[in-house]
């Protein structure tokens, strides 16, 4: 494949990202409002949502103007090397903020200068690994700022919050997170969380969680539970869409885990905003997009 | 319910938490860089006497010789929590519109200035863009760049919901308060 046909997919795969949620997450929008009274501040701040997330998709513009940090997840197949994806996503990063579809968002952080194209260290956010598959697989999730900042990692034990090192600890840590978010990371949200690894292991392994869909199980029963549990509790908070208080706090909770050392035990949680923005596709080595991964 | 232009100390005043309102009218983009800039004593462009602010960084483009805006949603407003009193008694300021909410000292000079404050529904960026009907100007563009300049929008039926208003009531507060002691039973 051409460096410029791998390039022109790539800014389709940001456009779409940008502009559109995926299909799991507008259903469960849809049941929030349902649920909510009819003529609340709550329906109607989801109302407004969803009547966004259809104009965004119509006209082909960002859903919201803090098109967030670029996490760029990819799988490379033996035809494609790390520094060629790499360079083929970075020109597609520039050109979609040319276009509008990526504001200009990434900020030096001695000087205070905007680049202006997203491109910069650590932006966009790479994570790639090798497969033996034959396709190129790029999932994208773009995060805004607003809720970054209320994500939150905990180290257990926790004696203020009671919290132990086991699930129920875990549980404890993820309720106080959601209550402590408030409205301010533009509820209602959807979290990462990943039980254990090191701290910087714990919040890479949280976001990659918002990668599942929000209708999948969980394959380790116990973890499957405990995120139902969060969701169905964090719902009697009362926190609401945008904090306005209601019955749609979070729209769903997804864990995973991983090995830590004996001495540590750390619950990182990522809260990602209504504004759910994951898309994906898988790529041929001739340049043909074989499938959308998320419909 | 509808908020029209002039947003005068009366309007305001029977406004109260709770309510869902569309704002008809001029009003004014001011963040960070704005609100420190009046706070340290810099002159204000626009006549801000009975005016509404809104805390937004907004995606505006020329086209064919005239500004078009392509996304207006929100900013974080408890940034301003320090500037935001003292400038809406000193000017008169009746509205701010913002998300997730604003602190005490704000809540405070609410109610002693009479002002609200009015959440817009964050990450609404295309809905709020299409309720900007026209833009009559900007200001300090060149101190501050485009997304921190005072934009002069003009708004038809622009959705929000009073979240503090001044009768010293805060939705914020409220829900922090109930959902602290539904935390607490779940724990």
């Amino acid at each position: 494949m051409q460096a410029k046909v791998m390039q022109s997919r790539l800014l389709e795969l940001i456009r779409r990202t940008s502009s559109r949620l995926p299909d799991d997450v507008v259903r469960v929008i849809e049941r929030g409002r349902r649920r909510e009274q009819p003529g609340s501040t709550a329906e109607y701040a989801l109302q407004v949502i969803l009547d966004n997330i259809a104009m965004a998709r119509d006209k082909s513009l960002p859903l919201c103007q803090d098109t967030g940090t670029i996490i760029c997840y990819a799988d490379l197949p033996a035809w494609l090397d790390e520094s060629a994806f790499a360079t083929s996503f970075s020109r597609a990063v520039a050109q979609a903020t040319k276009l509008g579809y990526l504001r200009q968002n990434s900020v030096d952080s001695l000087t205070g200068k905007n680049s202006g194209t997203n491109l910069g260290p650590g932006s966009p956010s790479y994570h790639l690994h090798q497969t033996r598959g034959r396709s190129l697989l790029v999932r994208l999730i773009l995060k805004g700022g607003g809720c970054e900042n209320v994500g939150a990692q905990y180290s257990l034990p926790d004696t203020k919050l009671g919290a132990g090192r086991d699930l129920a600890g875990v549980r404890r840590c993820i309720l106080d997170a959601v209550h402590q978010a408030q409205g301010k990371g533009c509820g209602p949200g959807i979290l990462g969380v990943c039980i254990g690894g090191d701290r910087g292991s714990g919040y890479v392994a949280s976001k990659e969680a918002l990668l599942r869909t929000l209708d999948d199980q969980n394959p380790e029963p116990s973890l499957a539970k405990l995120e139902k549990q969060i969701v169905q509790e964090a719902n009697t908070l009362g926190i609401g869409p945008m904090g306005f208080g209601g019955a749609t706090t979070l729209l769903g909770c997804k864990i995973a885990h991983r090995n830590r050392l004996p001495a540590s035990f750390f619950v990182s949680i990522s809260y990602m905003c209504w504004a759910y923005r994951r898309d994906g596709f898988a790529l041929s080595e001739s340049g043909k997009i074989t499938r959308w991964l998320y419909a | 319910m509808l908020l029209e232009a002039p947003f005068t100390e009366a309007k305001i005043r029977a406004l109260a938490v709770g309510e869902m309102v569309e704002i008809s009218g001029l009003v004014f983009t001011g963040r960070d860089a704005v609100h420190k800039y009046l706070h340290d004593g810099g002159k204000p462009p626009v006549d801000l006497t009975d005016s509404i602010i809104y805390h937004c960084g907004p995606v505006v483009v020329q086209e064919k010789g005239r500004w078009v805006v392509k996304a207006a949603g929100p900013t974080t407003s408890i940034r301003e929590e320090p500037f935001q009193g003292p400038l809406m008694e000193r000017y008169k300021i009746r509205g701010v519109i913002g998300k997730g909410g604003m602190g005490p000292k704000t809540l405070e000079y609410c109610q002693k200035v009479g002002g609200v404050y009015l959440h817009a529904i964050g990450g609404a960026a295309q809905v709020l863009a299409e309720r900007v009907v026209a833009v009559e100007g900007v200001h300090l563009m060149e101190e501050f760049g485009s997304p921190e300049a005072i934009w002069e929008f003009r708004v038809e039926r622009f959705p929000v919901v009073v979240t503090m208003d001044s009768h010293g009531r805060s939705l914020h507060r409220d829900v922090l308060a109930a959902s602290q002691e539904a935390l607490a039973r779940l724990l």
